[in-house]
């Protein structure tokens, strides 16, 4: 028997509390989870969500994941709603930060001004490049971009395995695979002192509004929303399918290479191999968990943030195995899908009185 | 819980016309009605498809079960069949209660059906696709076989080796029914069978039906055409909006009396101002060949066609032989050679879809919901995936969300769409309606040419009778009409001129006057069919 | 030239092994038009199930092979009540398995990451081995290398002659026409699906049992992508599948010999080499709009809730 019958209309209700559940579900999941790791689910949660936004640190290191994070997510939504499912964003990002790192060693020792910008320019043509190979494979071949995006990330990873091994190599840095540290002249301003988080958030809250703006009101975007939904309905519209490819994935990597760019002229401050702790990845997590809105991205991004951070500190004070964050990422995607389910169906009622006398043929 | 009544009991209850039958019924004692149905109720969220539904099939009867679409005749069928379960009533199958829990269960009962959208499989082979609703010991070798001899049997010839997908749609329909006729069926359901046939077909297809009846086959015939029914059955149940709301005999009653069961009205009648010819053409497609990009599609061949400003032109003819390559080629969805197509003048083979309607094309394509209309989406958004274009509706790439809801509100007062205000989702309209908002929205921008495929497909016959009304109004102030449908009455009741679309090639478009629908069936059939005929 | 030849085949079957069950799996879930990308987090998540349980019984290959299975189709379970029952989006939802796949197999693996496995001897079929060049390659290999080539045999065997794998056929092209004449769809996909869990399960097992054996985070490497790759490569055909597996167990191998011989090429490069080419593979089939068309599952992709 089928559980679900369709609704006439779209729920607007469940389109905003599906995150919410998907929240509460895995908050009890992960409650289950500790218990059985005999760690005090309460003491746990502490540890996550409230320890961390008592210390003016805490704020920034949040901060300084979440922005990445959502400036990836505002990229990688846009391209959802077309139904382009660009889940290379980590080799976008790795790119995008070895272009930005090309530009910091190749002009060490200049102290010119223009250094950063260029990084973040050198950032957003390397995404976007990286990007526009699986659109062009799309547009002229037909090849599936899930599973392009995702080959040219192990293609990036092995990429930036050589450059920090081989040619790029810190001569001085007793040979492990990394780079020179960057002259401040290649580094984001720290915004305040003795916290990390910097002036690249600026960029991120720059986008936020951009892809608002964009979202709600462009006609572009509203082409690529049809695409998404009814393919059939934007070519009978005369929406080119071709340009949404493009848009979506090239608009997706420029976002995630600025991201690669915020890292290594940031926090990491040269290029390394881990550089990125699946940014890319969670991304598409936040992409979803915002429901693909530019401003429910930010909370969403926010949260994800909290799942690092609450990762890290529970390694530190609890014990508690690192993947635990990536289980977590999962279960919230999860649950949100289910959830999400209950936007375009609902629980069929039961029968009214069945008046079936069962004999069987 | 079970009803607990007394067979006489449920003779008062029914009304008048089901007393006759089962009165008939009493007088001779032996004979037990194949299938009877008592107050079978069925609701959906916000409908009732069912509402208290009775009805009797004698061995040998053809019956058939008429109403509009909506009128809840393919729920019925689908409780018989075991598709779908009746919230409450009674089914007795050769005078026990029983319940059809499944589709198998209706086979295994002798129940077959032959379904409006065939339920086969394109990329198997005849035999496969029977064997699929075949309970018995898997042995393709041996079915086909089978299938070769009831095929020949009953006068529906069939290759069972050959590919679903190469079929036409006539033969497709012979899979089905032969699929049918090799569980031995007592009671045969057919599914408004003849849409998608031409009248010689349909004539094939009923002396097939006699053939069956005589057999003591009973045959449960779903429609909405009545003069198939006054020609073909023996007794009629007529619904409307889920309740039965009469039972006759079809050959004593007049298609007046039966619409009216039907519908409660008369049948609506369109008025044709006279033509009176303009020579400027709104279209003209020349030479246009276009091998299909669909492994299963039809490629066409050559075709010519013009259509004049101020007239309606009709092409005839199946689904499937190159009606969707052709309105493709002609919306812009596909491009051809520049000179292939002309509109109003202008070569426009080459530019898209978008181009087109630039310069004056308007399209209401067949799939209401997901090619015309985007589902999820309200009207008001639907209103601007062709009517961006208009003056006010964007600036400098941004939406001027005001006036589209503005648009899409005086799209549906122009029509008469019934719907809850421009926010509702296109999902949410009933066929009828959401055909209107489309027609709509595509008149609402002043189009040159306006081409519509199947423009009351699925469509009430209030609706409908607008519709036509409306594509007639609309030549009528200077527009060329192309109209592409399946239906020929409909083609005959709007078109001033009729072409026949057939396995890729357009015969010359006739004024409808020097033509008929027999001899615009021979047309639709195409050369394979003819030999067969 | 033989004797180089040989142990090359002979590691390209083994490299190609987790790509058959895996690819297999994959094949049979996509037959009845159900695209799972969750495939490399089953594989994951099998292989640490299976390494727990042969580590914890002294390196018993059976019992690691089954619970790889089982921990796989377990794993395809949440995929399945997501896309089947809840009508929930394919894609999206094969990348949370993947996702979640990877979490879960890092978090339970932690445990694990000293431990080693002394792996599998290869059994040697008499007389059958002794056949030059093919009797090494084909007939001297571990069990579970056999056990493809049953489950390949198998599976082509069900999809093309059996009524069952008719009816895996037609649930694929049109589960609204299967529904009609009253096959259960979403049961029959719930059991493809599951199918392909226990398949991917299986060749992770591989991997960290047979195959390494060691268990390293993320050890499979994308070659459950690659796997998913190569089900379209195969254009949904069991033959070409196999085909396709043992051209990139190959290339795998070719890659490894080049490191070992210090061919001058970064090793990175080399290493890069597989998932270029499933770009390449993927890109030489899609481009055939019209093959794809004619092979392709018709309903893949495209939920499925059985209306009234």
């Amino acid at each position: 028997m089928p559980l679900l019958e369709p609704r006439a209309n779209p729920s607007r209700l469940m389109q905003w509390t599906a995150p919410l559940i998907a929240i509460v579900l895995t908050l009890l999941v992960g409650a289950l989870l500790f218990y059985s790791l005999h760690v005090s689910p309460l003491k746990a949660f502490y540890v996550f969500f409230i320890e961390p936004l008592e210390t003016s640190n805490g704020w920034s290191e949040l901060a300084l994941k979440a922005s990445p994070l959502i400036l990836i997510a505002e990229g990688l939504a846009l391209g959802f709603r077309a139904r382009i499912y660009n889940i290379g964003a980590e080799g976008q990002l790795l790119i995008g930060a070895i272009c930005a790192s090309g530009v910091a060693i190749y002009s060490n020792g200049a102290e010119a001004w223009w250094v950063l910008p260029a990084m973040v320019v050198a950032g957003a043509i390397g995404g976007g490049l990286w990007g526009a190979i699986p659109a062009w494979l799309k547009t002229h071949f037909n090849a599936e971009e899930t599973l392009t995006t995702l080959m040219l990330t192990y293609v990036a990873t092995l990429l930036l395995s050589w450059l920090v091994s081989v040619p790029w190599r810190d001569p001085g840095g007793s040979n492990f695979p990394q780079s020179i540290m960057f002259n401040d002249n290649a580094l984001f301003t720290l915004l305040f002192e003795g916290l990390r988080v910097n002036t690249s958030v600026f960029i991120t809250i720059a986008a936020v509004l951009i892809f608002w703006v964009f979202v709600s009101r462009s006609f572009t975007a509203f082409q690529i929303a049809v695409g998404g939904q009814a393919p059939a309905a934007a070519h009978y519209a005369g929406f080119s399918s071709r340009k949404t490819v493009w848009l979506s994935l090239v608009i997706s990597g420029l976002a995630a290479g600025i991201a690669g760019a915020g890292e290594v002229a940031g926090p990491v401050g040269q290029l390394t191999l881990s550089l990125s702790p699946g940014y890319g990845y969670a991304a598409i997590i936040v992409a979803w968990v915002g429901r693909l809105h530019p401003l429910g991205i930010v909370l969403s991004g926010i949260l994800m943030a909290m799942i690092y951070i609450g990762g890290d500190a529970g390694q530190v004070s609890l014990q508690l195995p690192s993947a635990i964050t990536g289980l977590f990422q999962g279960m919230l995607l999860f649950f949100l899908l289910g959830a999400d389910a209950f936007v375009n169906y609902r629980l069929k009622r039961r029968k009214p009185r069945s008046l079936h006398k069962k004999v069987t043929a | 819980m079970a009803r607990k009544e007394s067979p006489c009991m449920m003779t008062h209850m029914t009304n008048d016309k089901t007393v006759d039958l089962a009165g008939k019924a009493s007088e001779r004692p032996h004979v037990e009605p194949r299938l009877s149905l008592q107050h079978i109720t069925k609701r959906y969220p916000g409908v009732v498809a069912n509402d208290d539904v009775s009805l009797t099939v004698m061995p040998g009867e053809i019956h058939a079960v008429l109403g509009e679409n909506g009128a809840g005749k393919s729920t019925l069928m689908k409780i018989i069949y075991g598709t779908v379960q009746a919230d409450g009533g009674q089914l007795m199958w050769n005078g026990r209660e029983t319940a059809i829990a499944n589709p198998s269960a209706a086979r295994a009962l002798g129940i077959g059906m032959v379904f409006q959208h065939f339920s086969l499989f394109e990329t198997l082979t005849v035999t496969e696709n029977i064997a699929l609703a075949l309970d018995a010991p898997f042995d393709l070798k041996a079915l086909a076989v089978r299938v070769k001899a009831v095929s020949e049997r009953y006068g529906l010839p069939l290759d069972p080796n050959r590919l679903v997908h190469s079929l036409s749609v006539g033969e497709r329909q012979r899979v089905e029914i032969v699929r049918c006729l090799l569980q031995d069926p007592q009671l045969l359901i057919l599914d408004e069978p003849t849409s998608v046939l031409t009248p010689q077909a349909v004539r094939r297809l009923f002396e097939t039906l006699r053939q069956l009846a005589s057999e003591g086959v009973s045959i449960l015939y779903i429609s909405h055409k009545l003069h198939e029914i006054q020609d073909l059955c023996d007794s009629a149940t007529v619904m409307r909006g889920g309740r039965v709301t009469g039972h006759a005999n079809p050959k004593q009653e007049t298609t007046g009396s039966l619409a009216r069961m039907m519908i409660g009205r008369d049948l609506p009648i369109c008025q044709s101002p006279e033509y009176t010819g303009d020579s400027r053409f709104a279209l003209e497609v020349r030479n246009l060949s276009a091998v299909s990009v669909d492994p299963f599609g039809v490629s066409l061949q050559n075709i010519s066609l013009n259509v004049q400003r101020g007239e309606v032109v009709g092409i005839a003819g199946i689904s499937g032989n190159g009606q969707a390559e052709l309105l493709a080629a002609l919306s812009g969805e596909d491009s051809v050679d520049y000179d292939n197509v002309i509109l109003d003048g202008i070569p426009v083979g080459k530019l898209d879809a978008g181009q087109r309607r630039d310069l004056g094309l308007a399209f209401v394509p067949e799939e209401r919901l997901g090619r015309g209309a985007v589902p999820a989406m309200s009207l008001a958004d639907n209103a601007m995936l062709t009517a961006h274009r208009q003056a006010g509706m964007k600036h400098y790439g941004l939406l001027n969300y005001a006036a589209t809801r503005e648009f899409a509100k005086r799209c549906i007062e122009r029509f008469d769409v019934r719907c809850n205000g421009p926010q509702s989702a296109a999902r949410s309209l009933s066929g009828g309606n959401l055909q209107k908002f489309i027609v709509g929205r595509e008149i609402m921008q002043a189009p040159k040419l306006m081409i519509v495929a199947q423009p009351t497909w699925g469509v009430d016959v209030g609706a409908s009778a607008f519709l036509r009304q409306t594509l007639i109004d609309l030549s009528r102030s200077g527009v060329g009409v192309l109209v592409i449908s399946e239906e020929l009455d409909e083609l005959f009741e709007i078109c001033d001129r009729i072409a026949v679309l057939s396995e890729g090639r357009l015969s010359a478009a006739m004024p409808k006057e020097q033509t008929n629908a027999e001899s615009i069936g021979l047309l639709m059939a195409g050369k394979a069919e003819k030999e067969v005929a | 030239m033989i004797e180089n030849l040989t142990p090359i085949l002979v590691g390209t079957l083994g490299a190609a092994t987790p790509l058959v069950f895996a690819g297999l799996g994959e094949l049979v879930a996509e037959k009845t038009g159900v695209i799972n990308l969750g495939v490399e987090g089953m594989m994951l998540i099998g292989a640490i199930a299976a390494f727990a349980a042969a580590v914890s019984t002294d390196g018993n290959l059976a019992v690691g092979l089954i619970a790889g299975a089982l921990a796989g189709a377990l794993a395809s379970l949440p995929f399945g009540i997501l896309t089947l029952s809840l009508g929930a989006n394919q894609a999206a939802s094969g990348l949370a398995l993947t996702i979640f796949g990877l979490g879960l197999s890092a978090f339970i693996g932690q445990g694990f990451v000293s431990y080693s496995l002394s792996g599998v001897k290869p059994i040697a079929i008499p007389l059958l081995s002794k056949i030059p060049l093919l009797g090494p390659v084909l007939f001297n290999q571990d069990i579970v290398v056999y056990l493809s080539f049953v489950t390949f045999g198998l599976v082509a065997w069900v999809l093309a002659k059996t009524r069952l794998g008719l009816v895996l056929r037609a649930v694929g092209e049109s589960p609204e026409a299967a529904h009609a004449i009253g096959y259960p769809v979403i049961a029959i996909r719930y059991g493809a699906v599951l199918f392909g869990g226990a398949m991917a399960g299986i060749a992770g097992a591989y991997l960290s049992v047979v195959y390494t054996p060691l268990w390293v985070q993320n050890m499979t490497a994308g070659r459950g992508w690659i796997a998913v790759a190569l089900v379209v490569f195969a254009t949904w055909k069991p033959a070409r599948l196999m085909l396709g597996a043992y051209l990139f167990g190959g290339m795998t191998i070719l890659q490894l010999h080049a490191q070992g011989l210090g061919v001058a090429i970064p090793p990175q490069f080399l290493s890069a080499l597989p998932y270029i080419a499933t770009i390449v593979v993927l890109v030489l089939i899609s481009r055939d709009r019209k093959l794809l068309q004619l092979n392709l599952p018709a309903s893949l992709g495209k939920p499925f809730i059985a209306g009234g």
